[in-house]
């Protein structure tokens, strides 16, 4: 999913590659971009699960405004996937309801 | 008001026809000719300044349409990739007896190469017919819009706007 | 307490275009953005813009905003992005949060510019993943280079509606059909053609009756509607995409305004609930200016000419400008607004900007 060379704007200038994980497995991103479009171009679509009817919920604004987009990450739950920058070794993980925080396995 | 545009997202053929910025049949067997296909009034005029053989005025109020000075058009394609709207093409419907050229603006990838065969759609997306690939055109004055030069059947010439990729 | 001669609120053309003019003239100015990087919507533009050339026709967005900005700091004017403006209280006190803590800020003169945010329409399956805003896909495509989906529907034939789908397919994707419950395409024609000849469908009169799915968008139902906007049952079409893209319209972001009790009026036209605004761009609210789409939806050149006035009328009330030079360089600018609303588009943004003059007489 991701765009290889783009006819207007050229290649698009990514940090260096970095591992992260997602729900425990380990995936690849770019260094600086949003943890959401790291996981966009991995096919990753449903970010959490809603707290009375259990739906799946994914990114809608993109510019963080929604909070569709959320997640925990590093431990931390409600965080905006869409304008939080990726960083090696993070943790994330599909969020169901409000969010627990969680302890590492 | 073009019925065409406003339903459809596309001008007819007939409704093209009364355009101020299109050629006559006879000046387009001529030799290569600007056809501006922009029929609605809307503030722009960067196609009057690019044409170097002063052929296309818009005047002091910018909404007006383009109009097209046939005779002093020499087919030299600048106005192309100006215009913002990707309205205007160049035709040459006296290329050859059986075959006419239509060059079009073009902005994706991957580019097609010379002598590619490519299928030809009018302004619909319908398809047409096949086109030769004669020339493609990028360069940095241009701003990344592309010059494609097909050669398609004559009585396509006014019809083919685009292509697609085999 | 921070204190300043001028802010702008919102850093896109209008905000940068108003900084730009008034620290030409001698005026200490400060912008702030809640975004990371500022711009606004520039940066997701990459087509040509049209106009005239002093409306920077035939550049494109994202060049408009690379030059904005470098001439803004060429100019001292200083760029405070993720801060949030909460409000703007009596004297043009604002409260700030800027990253994680919140700053009291005083200016002199204020010109929000905090654009718009975009309309939904609900319908069963806008939940779920892969329904998204037009902003969205052009974020997602434009600025981080990743592909929102493989097959898109528009829902939504204004410019964006038209514009956004261009970009998608020069993003790679596919678009299989362009929808409006309107009978008419709202965007230019020439967006329009742009799209039409690579075969891309448009259905008029016709709203999504549903996205469906599991857990993302596997597909979605379109329905054609009679002149109550009701759905003709009958006249369903279902396209397999994995992707809904929502284009209905722009709502200005004008609470801040509202906040400081400016005179408002409502006019559909220009996108629904506005502050009222004389010809220098000020509210009714005096030292409160705006500019761009929050002072009415228009395009990118509106909102770069807006805000260059408000600038200069910041720069002539606060005496760094002559009586002569203000009006001469405001009335060029005024001319030049004029032209962008003239034309059968233009006209009712027109009418629309007149009944926001009149609003600041009732």
């Amino acid at each position: 999913m991701r765009i290889a060379e783009h006819p207007i704007l050229g290649p698009f200038e990514k940090g260096e590659k970095v591992q992260f994980t997602f729900d425990g497995k380990t995936i690849e991103g770019f260094e600086g971009e949003p943890v959401a479009m790291a996981l966009r171009a991995k096919g990753v679509l449903v970010h959490r699960i809603t707290s009375k009817r259990k739906e799946p919920r994914g990114i809608f604004c993109a510019i963080g405004r929604c909070t569709d987009c959320v997640m925990i990450v590093d431990e931390v739950p409600n965080v905006r996937t869409c304008v939080t920058p990726l960083r090696q070794g993070m943790d994330v993980r599909t969020q169901k309801g409000k969010g627990q925080v969680t302890a590492r396995e | 008001m073009s019925e065409g545009l406003k339903k459809r997202g596309y001008i007819s053929d007939e409704e093209l026809k009364s355009g101020p910025g299109v050629p006559s049949e006879e000046r387009r067997r001529n030799g290569p000719v600007a056809v501006i296909e922009c029929i609605q009034c809307i503030a722009c005029n960067p196609c009057e300044a690019s044409c170097k053989m002063n052929a296309i005025t818009v005047g002091d109020d910018i909404t007006n349409l383009p109009h097209l000075d046939e005779d002093k058009c020499v087919g030299c394609a600048s106005c192309i990739p100006i215009c913002p709207g990707q309205a205007i093409f160049v035709v040459d419907d006296g290329f050859e007896e059986k075959r006419s050229r239509v060059m079009i603006p073009y902005e994706f990838l991957p580019l097609p190469q010379k002598g590619d065969v490519v299928t030809a759609l009018d302004r619909s997306g319908k398809e047409v017919g096949d086109a030769e690939v004669l020339n493609v055109r990028k360069k940095e004055d241009m701003d990344k819009t592309a010059v494609v030069t097909l050669a398609v059947s004559k009585q396509l010439s006014m019809s083919v706007r685009f292509f697609k990729q085999k | 307490m921070q204190r300043h001669e001028m802010v702008s609120i919102g850093a896109g053309p209008a905000g940068l275009s108003a900084a730009i003019e008034a620290a030409k003239n001698g005026v200490q100015v400060a912008v702030y953005d809640e975004n990371d990087r500022p711009g606004g919507q520039l940066f997701k533009q990459i087509h040509k813009f049209f106009g005239s050339r002093e409306h920077r026709a035939m550049e494109r967005g994202f060049d408009i905003g690379k030059s904005l900005l470098e001439e803004a700091q060429s100019l001292g004017v200083e760029v405070i992005l993720d801060s949030v403006v909460m409000g703007i209280y009596e004297n043009g006190t604002m409260n700030v949060m800027v990253k994680d803590h919140v700053e009291e800020v005083k200016a002199e003169k204020v010109v929000v510019a905090t654009g718009a945010s975009e309309n939904m329409i609900p319908f069963p399956g806008w939940t779920l993943p892969g329904v998204i805003g037009a902003g969205a896909a052009q974020t997602m495509a434009n600025i981080h280079g990743v592909r929102p989906g493989k097959k898109l529907l528009m829902v939504g034939s204004g410019n964006v509606g038209l514009v956004v789908s261009y970009q998608m397919l020069q993003a790679g994707c596919e678009v299989v059909a362009i929808i409006d419950a309107a009978p008419e395409v709202g965007g230019y024609g020439v967006h329009a053609s742009k799209v039409a000849r690579t075969g891309v469908p448009f259905y008029m009169s016709h709203t999504v009756k549903n996205a469906r799915g599991e857990t993302f968008v596997e597909g979605a139902t379109i329905a054609q509607v009679d002149k109550s906007w009701k759905t003709v049952a009958g006249t369903e079409k279902s396209f397999d995409v994995d992707t809904v893209c929502i284009a209905v319209g722009l709502n200005p972001m004008s609470q801040v305004l509202r906040m400081a009790n400016c005179k408002m009026a409502y006019v559909p036209a220009l996108g629904g609930n506005l502050p009222a605004h004389d010809l220098n761009q000020e509210t009714s609210v005096p030292g409160i200016f705006v500019a761009g789409d929050v002072s009415g939806i228009e395009e990118a050149s509106s909102a770069m000419i807006g805000g260059k006035i408000a600038g200069l009328a910041i720069a002539y009330y606060m005496g760094y400008m002559e009586d002569d030079l203000f009006h001469e360089q405001r009335d060029k600018l005024l001319g030049s607004m004029r032209g962008l609303r003239a034309g059968p588009f233009g006209e009712k943004r027109a009418e629309g900007k007149r009944m926001l003059l009149e609003a600041m007489k009732g």
